[in-house]
């Protein structure tokens, strides 16, 4: 083995020791009819055929092509920083701070993680880390059950979909209900979140409501009315969670402006790579109200015997290692490396910084708009947005796979991942980023035109 | 307070000066936003650190050394399987076809990574001897999750909705009863039996038609194997339950034991420790989780298929109406499963099986050393790790297992684990794993000789250890009564003091 550091010697001496013959002889409790067949599995590989192995593998994906993907996961510029700093092995080979005597290092920058998330959502407390944004989200629900002591959630339909599958998913689990919010059709309105649908969900006194779930910006891009939204759930005793994505909220109101109990969301957007899903950042944070009820890991400041400021995890009876079957959640290991990746990159970018990437994001979907309503592809829905939003494309699905052919992926066709809405069915979903160039723009446009056109193929 | 002890340095808010750092993309147009209702806007900025980038990089990087980490020195830390990881995973992590992928690329544009999560589900199904794997879970405790949906979902498809309670050990990782809860199911906590293993009997009482399954770590959380294995999963199947193991510590047992066929209906597998991915100060890991037949139609979509002609896609949205549905966003925790898929091409089938039995060499030779200096109550082999007690030598002393982990950080050792299982008293978790070397082992134990001599001639020397880490005890009860999670606001341009 290329990683163990026994020789054939250091074996012999550590089998004399022990007092048996053979390494098989330590399997002796293993009952022989429960022996396995040997591994069935392709022969060792030293480290540089391996190399060469994984470098044609990632040669087979296509990650040329000029992007406009977002739906969720968004390309950003990451500082050189923050993987240099991430490479630390001090950092990311160790594990959960739990002797936090040997730990600062990773405690401190999961306090200025929770700091910084808080800032940003204009919330109190924020966990260490969840699994990605649909988890988070899908805790956040929970978590309002827990503290209402009532059973449904209300989850608009524009909560991406990913997220309203796993809330169902998690929801299934714990026998409890989630139900959704319609959409606008039509007006200036159109596409988001339908309050007075909301209204009259929430008027089921049979039926009450624990949470009320809205995204903003939503999946489609529209910026929805988060402020009557959390009005209304208030009035009915329930819980307002908000779904946010990390970079607008250095432009957008934040939750605790317009008044969101809980915040969740994917911190993917400050300097974590894509990777096809991850590892990504569940961001999960509340009102101080809250906290005894939030599942997941939080680090708090203190001091040590000498008077010295310290830090370390708290409130830890939350815990499914302390509590077991009564614990918030049964989270154990979570994201912590992806949330020193999004410190080191919100460090690195200061306040400014992310304004600065947010509001370049919105000029250039502002170009991306303009580009592509010439080229005879207009906005689906009239409201604002920031930097996503829809484009109505005749049978979009083939013109999405014909510029893919042309280098450019034309974002996301919405029937792929939400079928059967006719309202959708012409929709392609496209963002921008502060990345996204003037000349990419113009290349999509005029690529699109031609497709529209039934020009050059 | 001490705004800054000698080793700790102040925070990132405390150094932030305005006007400071930033600079890394173009400014955007004066009137970028202007086209968005101020209603929709932030009313005041966040007030995030501004510190230059050699602050930065000095912050972080001084940071860093004040932790303990596998790439610094042993790390025995029983259950978690802190061991080495090799560089090249991390390097294969980060090759831009993997790490800028999209996860919702057309599959045409993914076949590299799908060609990948679909071998590594083979390779990780034929460890397991399993029927199929779905990659989707991105922690252990979500594969058990999954795991406990799907055995809900089985016995609902069958229409018997009486199964509410899951059966696991006393001596189970924390997560098990944790994730029955999640999953609508009621803890039945089963005793186990003196000597160390489960207790069949008592299973066999609890057993019924009220049972939808058992949960069990294997090798078990003492870090023996259940030798009894046989017998219980026969009372499960004849009550009709499935059989749900936690493979935290199937790094033990590779090509040794295949949990599938020996009748396991379900088992998550914690790719992080088994085979690589370095823990991350907490995550991320990635726990996939192997089923047999019954649970197959359960398992969460998307999966990863491969088509007659050899392309690889997901499957679509409803394409399998059976599936429990989605426990997290898109694939999985790629950069993760990346990893674990080059470790185990770089071992192979012989190399895990080595990977294996060296881990259980190491811990049976540490144990033997060990226990010439401390209680190990379950005197047989061991298989990747065991259990030391500190209860003698507290009855001696008044020394405690957690003064014997303090006092160990003196000697350059992170702890093992302790207080854990809540089985055994003043317990101390030892796992060594296959990558730590003879001498490293051997000064551990010495280390452990000299603490143990210290109990009986300065206990006062362990009461108030770790003399030499960057912070000593630490005050945990103002932690909790008085919680201080975020720094508060900063006032101008001066530096804050802490409250």
């Amino acid at each position: 083995m290329a990683y163990g550091p026994h020789t054939t010697e250091d074996r012999a001496r550590m089998l004399a020791a022990i007092g048996v013959d053979s390494i098989d002889a330590l399997f002796a409790d293993i009952p022989s009819s429960l022996r396995s067949s040997k591994l069935n599995l392709p022969p060792p590989e030293s480290e540089s055929e391996l190399s060469v192995r994984l470098e044609t593998m990632a040669g087979r994906n296509r990650v040329d092509l000029i992007s406009f993907l977002g739906a969720g996961a968004y390309r950003h510029f990451t500082p050189a920083v923050v993987d240099q700093l991430l490479l630390r092995g001090e950092f990311y080979t160790a594990y959960t701070p739990y002797q936090p005597e040997i730990s600062q290092g990773t405690l401190q920058t999961i306090y200025e993680y929770q700091s910084m998330m808080a800032e940003l959502t204009g919330l109190d407390v924020v966990s260490a880390s969840h699994y990605d944004g649909a988890t988070a989200t899908a805790e956040a629900a929970l978590m309002t059950c827990r503290a209402t002591h009532r059973e449904r959630v209300l989850v608009s339909h524009s909560v991406h979909p990913h997220y309203r599958e796993t809330i169902q998913t998690y929801f299934a689990g714990a026998a409890l209900a989630a139900d959704e919010i319609p959409l606008v059709a039509g007006g200036p309105a159109d596409g988001t979140t339908d309050l007075a649908a909301l209204e009259r969900l929430l008027a089921d006194t049979d039926r009450p409501v624990a949470g009320v779930v809205v995204a903003n910006p939503s999946f489609l891009g529209l910026l929805e009315p988060m402020a009557e939204i959390g009005k209304l759930a208030h009035a009915s005793g329930a819980l307002f969670v908000a779904v946010v994505e990390p970079v607008s909220l250095a432009v957008l109101a934040t939750p605790g402006e317009y008044g969101a109990d809980i915040a969740a969301g994917d911190g993917q957007p400050l300097g974590i790579p894509l990777s096809y899903g991850g590892p990504y950042l569940g961001i999960l944070a509340c009102r101080d109200a809250l906290v005894r009820g939030i599942p997941g890991r939080l680090v708090g400041m203190t001091t040590d015997v000498d008077g010295r400021r310290a830090f370390v995890m708290t409130l830890r009876a939350r815990e499914q290692d302390i509590r077991r079957e009564k614990a918030a959640s049964n989270i154990c290991t979570n994201q912590a490396l992806c949330a020193l990746a999004a410190s080191i990159y919100l460090g690195a970018m200061g306040p400014h910084g992310l304004r600065d990437v947010a509001a370049l994001g919105a000029a250039r979907a502002a170009e991306l708009e303009a580009a592509l309503a010439a080229a005879g592809a207009p906005r689906l829905h009239p409201g604002p947005y920031l930097n996503e939003f829809t484009v109505r494309v005749p049978d979009a699905a083939s013109v999405h796979a014909r510029l893919i052919g042309r280098g450019i992926l034309a974002g996301l066709p919405v029937a792929r991942i939400m079928p059967g809405e006719p309202s959708l069915a012409d929709a392609l979903l496209v963002c921008a980023t502060e990345i996204t160039t003037s000349a990419e723009i113009a290349a999509f446009g005029a690529a699109l035109h031609e497709e529209l056109a039934g020009g050059v193929r | 307070m001490t705004v800054a002890g000698d080793r700790l340095g102040p925070t990132l808010f405390e150094r932030s000066r305005p006007g400071r750092g930033g600079g890394k993309v173009p400014h955007p147009p004066k009137d970028a936003l202007a086209r968005i209702p101020g209603e929709y806007l932030r009313a005041t900025g966040a007030r995030l650190p501004e510190v230059s980038e050699p602050e930065l990089t000095r912050h972080y990087v001084n940071l860093s050394q004040l932790n303990y980490a596998v790439d610094t020195g042993f790390y025995p830390l029983g259950s978690c399987t802190m061991k080495y990881n090799p560089k090249i995973d991390e390097w294969a992590a980060r090759l831009n076809g993997f790490a800028a992928l999209h996860p919702l690329a057309p599959d045409e544009l993914a076949q590299g990574t799908l060609q990948l999560l679909w071998e590594l589900e083979a390779s990780l199904a034929e460890i397991g001897g399993m029927k199929a794997v779905t990659l989707q879970p991105a922690a252990g405790a979500q594969g058990e999750l999954t795991g406990m949906l799907m055995v809900k979902a089985y016995h609902r498809h069958r229409g018997d909705t009486e199964r509410t309670e899951v059966l696991v050990p006393d001596s189970s990782h924390g997560t098990n009863p944790a994730t029955a809860s999640m999953a609508g199911f009621k803890t039945v906590t089963i005793p186990s039996a003196a000597d160390g293993g489960v207790d069949v009997q008592a299973f066999r009482a609890a057993l019924g038609p009220r049972t939808a399954a058992i949960m069990i770590t294997n090798p078990s959380t003492v870090g023996l194997f259940e030798s009894r294995l046989c017998e219980l999963l026969d009372a499960v199947h004849e009550v009709g339950a499935l059989a749900y193991m936690d493979g935290a510590n199937l790094n033990a047992i590779m090509g040794r034991f295949k949990p599938g066929e020996a009748g396991f209906d379900v088992m998550h597998i914690n790719v992080h420790k088994t085979f690589s991915t370095p823990h991350g100060g907490g995550g991320p890991g990635a726990g996939p989780v192997g089923v047999g037949e019954k649970l197959l139609p359960f398992l969460p979509s998307p999966r990863v298929l491969r088509e007659p002609d050899g392309r690889f896609r997901l499957e679509v949205p409803g394409e399998r109406p059976d599936s429990i549905g989605r426990v997290r966003a898109f694939a999985g925790n790629t950069g993760v499963l990346v990893r674990a898929y080059a470790y185990i091409r770089a071992h192979g089938g012989l190399g895990l099986c080595e990977v294996s039995d060296d881990a259980v060499l190491a811990a049976n030779y540490l144990k033997g050393r060990v226990a010439d200096i401390l209680d190990v109550p379950f005197a047989r082999l061991c298989m990747h790790e065991f259990v030391a007690s500190a209860a003698t030598l507290k009855s001696a002393t008044g020394i405690r297992t957690l003064d014997v982990a303090k006092r160990l950080i003196d000697y350059g050792f992170h702890p093992p684990t302790i207080y854990f299982p809540l089985t055994v008293e003043e317990a101390l978790l030892i796992e060594p794993t296959e990558t730590e070397s003879l001498e490293t082992l051997d000064a551990f134990v010495e280390a452990l000789r000299c603490i143990v001599a210290e109990a009986h001639t300065d206990p006062d020397l362990l009461h108030s250890a770790p003399h030499d880490s960057p912070v000593r005890r630490l005050d945990e009860t103002t932690a909790a009564r008085q919680p201080n999670l975020r720094w508060r606001a900063m006032t101008g341009s001066q530096m804050p003091c802490p409250d």
